[in-house]
């Protein structure tokens, strides 16, 4: 009895309770000293080992190499054979505040992928700029690509401050340099410090060489960080993983990536828009006092059952329905690329959104960043281990957050045959949310009345047929000139037809509506259910928009069906541009008009218009007998 | 959400994962402390089932507490339960350290068994922690024709979008343990009262920290006979979990080259 109560007065206390863990990658340019500086933390904590560091000592003596810090992390053969870290590697430390998991990410750039691999695992980030060669292309980059991983704790080590005699002169010229870069991606470093991992100035301990220096020495930086925490206080995002019935039970599994649910909630399932209540939360447990849970919170991998039995599959995300993801098939991409082959304007892929997975094509790259400099180019294409800006269209709806919105659902991956080869967040800048557009019918208890004229009578009577002409094109490609112009030679060839433009909608029907993409997308949609009543008034409606969107054009088709003809009045921006008839496009590149189509904003050609109009090429008089031959080939009775 | 409740979501979410995007898929059963653990997330994964066959694969070395757990756990917890036999010694090549010797044959057994069941995925309980090469693994590893482990040229893997397309004839290995350590492992077995067997608490100052093939497996000084001892130790001990496990340490890089071989 003594000896038991001996034994547990000696348990401390908090041994039961689960110590915190915070993960860190360790980034920065190739020989910089990552490898080393890992090395000494763990020596200078305790965190070796017993016998490691003599094993290692006596395995360099054997070698007849002189030791370092550094194979105590490259522990494999080939690293050390080659000098550099191939791999991610995983090891893990203590403090005393604390339990580190550190993620030793490689800096030679061909290994790009293990370094974003590394990252991807970390709540935090310290990053290793050499004193005596300073801030180098991959110290740049490896800031840029922690930010756009989402990693937003950063501190930073000057290192081997020994070799440039401790001078406060040069390590402030590297933290300042280095500051302002990481300021211009929208990064404030938390800490900047002075090290030398070989000497162990500043690691565990501080250093008597580097009296100027003041602030925290690397493990206690470390220990000012905070573990990531599950975005509980969001909207509910929770993507379908997949769909059971071991038993009687159907149920729908999943992680919550975001916000919490509780039985009786109504969730609803993007895309497909479908709506249910959840019945209750399952879980598995091999007690016998287990009572189901009622309410499950973002990180949480969880199940559930519906009230009713519809149909959901894998990649379905579901939210509440007041504040549902955006729903689109194109989208803007920030991405790092990392595959074998470039990634190619008009190639496709295959997206892998959460749980989602769809074909999808790179509409436009539109531009390269340069990460050393943050300069643009453009290319048509995107090389390995390049960041670039990117369009990307699937061929169904996709349900998605913007990045700056929910960090875990806006972001995706892009996989070429069978590798992963990039990864990006996703902006929505310049595209509309179709989600109102999809949900457009509102109203309940709605009939068609028949018509007492049919279609045929109509025509008959007109001699022709009603049908949408649906001008597409830039601004100044000459499509109110041509609309007008047709109008007038349509009447006086016995046609109804009515010019629909879009000034003139904007100062009554659509009097309500600005110009943000929702906005605009819902203009497009008015005028084309105007143009589709025009038609089966048998009328020819000709309209005049830009429409740069196909998924605003492939609405407007659907409202007109079969009569619907895109035509694309073409002409390139340089054309359009000195045409300006309204002088919109000088107050565009001033910064006067923002997203202005063709400037600021896309503008996606049609895919397979009815009929081109080349205004560039082709003058006026001929561009209108074409127009008039071809409604009198499809029209005419 | 505490430590434990966040390394059982995400070893959950990569169970599904798998069970989604991979046909034919097992999960191997060492009878250790941490493939027991697996065993118990998988039945949380899917609801109190275990919906793919759990294999052991026998060199017939192990200890007698083991194949007794084995019997009585594969029953009541309702595995589809799989014993494959490892071939004879002499098969082995013979150039091999003895230790690394009966690894090998343990390797060789394995690549029988994915041969003989056409599997294409095997559920391994490793952890990142245990040994210097585990920490570089990937939770979705792709493996060669052999079996092979190309270390050098692995996979991106991030924001939990694992490797999943594969060309035809790819043998991968999923972990959905990597990320545990082994004191998570314990404190989760204490949590869950997860069945265990006693070889892992100390008898006469001496305990088992890693179980594997008798002649091969040696104890460590202990004198922790509960749980909660054991996790004391564990965070007080600079000893490495691997420490009797005397395959690991004939040469250099010997378990470099098992894990390169195709062992786990």
């Amino acid at each position: 009895m003594g000896e038991t109560n001996v034994k547990l007065a000696s348990i401390n206390p908090d041994a039961q309770k689960a110590r915190d863990l915070l993960r860190i990658v360790i980034v920065g340019h190739v020989d910089h000293g990552k490898s080393t500086l890992v090395g000494r933390l763990f020596h200078d904590t305790g965190s070796l080992p017993d016998g490691k560091y003599e094993s290692i000592k006596a395995m360099c003596e054997r070698r007849g190499v002189p030791f370092e810090y550094a194979f105590l992390m490259d522990a494999l053969q080939a690293e050390r054979d080659q000098g550099i870290t191939i791999d991610t590697s995983q090891i893990w430390f203590k403090t005393e505040a604390r339990d580190y998991t550190i993620i030793d990410a490689p800096g030679h750039k061909e290994f790009l992928k293990n370094m974003i691999t590394g990252a991807a695992q970390s709540d935090a980030a310290l990053l290793i700029i050499d004193a005596a060669e300073g801030v180098r292309e991959q110290s740049r980059r490896h800031g840029y690509l922690l930010h756009l991983m989402g990693v937003r704790q950063v501190a930073v080590a000057v290192n081997k401050m020994d070799l440039v005699g401790y001078e406060q002169e040069q390590f402030d010229l590297i933290e300042e340099e280095y500051r302002d870069y990481l300021r211009s991606i929208g990064v404030e470093p938390t800490f900047v410090i002075p090290v030398s991992a070989r000497e162990g100035d500043n690691i565990a301990n501080g250093s008597k060489s580097m009296p100027w220096y003041k602030g925290p020495t690397v493990v206690k930086a470390l220990d000012s960080f905070l573990p990531n925490a599950p975005l509980v206080d969001q909207s509910l995002r929770f993507p379908v993983q997949d769909v059971y019935k071991f038993d009687q039970r159907r149920i729908i599994a999943g992680r919550i990536e975001s916000g919490s649910l509780k039985v009786g909630d109504k969730l609803v399932f993007s895309p497909s828009n479908k709506t249910a209540k959840v019945q209750s939360i399952e879980s598995w447990s091999a007690r016998d006092d287990f009572t189901p849970p009622t309410e499950a919170v973002a990180g949480e991998s969880i199940g559930i059952t519906l009230d009713e039995q519809i149909f959901v599959e894998r990649g379905e995300l579901i939210s509440h329905e007041e504040d549902a993801p955006i729903e689109t098939e194109v989208f803007r991409a920030r991405l790092f690329w990392l595959g074998h082959d470039p990634l190619t304007a008009g190639k496709s892929y295959k997206l892998k959104l959460g749980t989602f997975e769809t074909p999808v094509t790179v509409q436009k790259v539109d531009r390269i960043i340069d990460t050393s400099d943050l300069s643009n180019s453009e290319s048509e294409q995107v090389e390995r281990n390049q960041v670039a800006e990117v369009t990307i269209r699937a061929r169904r709806m996709l349900a998605l957050d913007e990045f700056t919105n929910n960090g875990r659902t806006g972001r995706f991956v892009l996989v070429d045959n069978y590798d992963i080869a990039g990864g990006g967040i996703i902006s929505m800048e310049g595209y509309a949310d179709q989600r109102s557009m999809i949900m457009a019918t509102k109203s309940t208890n709605i009939t068609r009345v028949e018509h007492g004229v049919s279609i045929e009578e109509r025509a008959r009577r007109n001699g022709h047929k009603g049908g949408v002409l649906w001008f597409t094109g830039l601004s100044g490609a000459g499509k109110s000139t041509l609309a007008v112009a047709l109008e007038k030679l349509l009447f006086e060839k016995g046609y109804s037809s009515y010019v629909l433009d879009g000034d003139n909608v904007r100062h009554g029907l659509n009097a309500n509506l600005g110009f943000s993409p929702e906005d605009r997308a819902e203009n497009i949609r008015r005028v084309g259910e105007t143009a589709a009543l025009f038609q089966r008034a048998g009328m020819l409606a000709i309209t005049s928009f830009i429409s740069p969107y196909r998924s605003d054009r492939d609405r407007a088709r659907a409202a007109a069906g079969d009569s619907f003809h895109e035509i694309y009045v073409k002409a390139d921006v340089e054309t359009c541009k000195q045409r300006d008839p309204k002088g919109l496009y000088k107050k565009a590149i001033a910064g006067e008009i923002k997203e202005f189509t063709g400037i600021s904003a896309p503008y996606e050609e049609p895919d397979s218009p009815n009929l081109v109009i080349d205004t560039a090429e082709t003058p006026l008089e001929e561009c209108l007998e074409i127009l008039i031959n071809y409604v009198e080939r499809n029209f005419r009775v | 959400m505490d430590r434990l409740d966040q390394l059982e979501s995400q070893s959950i979410y990569i169970f599904r994962e798998a069970f989604n995007r991979i046909e034919n898929i097992a999960m191997l059963w060492s009878l250790g402390k941490d493939s027991n653990v697996m065993i118990w997330l998988a039945r949380k994964a899917f609801f109190g089932h275990v919906p793919f066959p759990v294999m052991h694969v026998d060199t017939g070395k192990k200890f007698p507490e083991m194949y007794a757990f084995r019997d009585r756990y594969a029953d009541e917890w309702g595995l589809k339960f799989l014993r494959e036999e490892c071939p004879p010694i002499e098969e082995v090549d013979q150039s091999l350290p003895p230790a690394a010797r009966s690894a090998a044959r343990k390797t060789a057994g394995l690549k029988k068994a994915i041969e003989k069941y056409q599997f294409n995925a095997l559920f391994a309980g490793i952890r990142r922690d245990e040994e210097a090469t585990r920490a570089k693994e990937r939770v979705f590893s792709p493996r060669g024709q052999g079996g092979q482990w190309d270390f050098r040229d692995q996979p991106p893997e991030f924001w939990d979008q694992y490797k999943t397309d594969f060309p035809p004839g790819t043998h991968i290995r999923v972990h959905p343990l990597l990320h545990w350590t082994e004191v998570d492992i314990w404190a989760y077995t204490q949590r869950e009262q997860i069945p265990t067997i006693d070889l892992y608490f100390a008898k006469d100052g001496k305990r088992y920290r890693s179980l594997g093939d008798k002649d091969i497996t040696f104890p460590v000084d202990s004198t922790a006979t509960t749980i909660p001892e054991i996790i004391e130790e564990l965070r007080t001990t600079k000893i490495s979990e691997r420490s009797g496990r005397a395959m690991d340490h004939e040469s250099e890089d010997a378990f470099e080259r098992l894990r390169a071989d195709g062992y786990l």
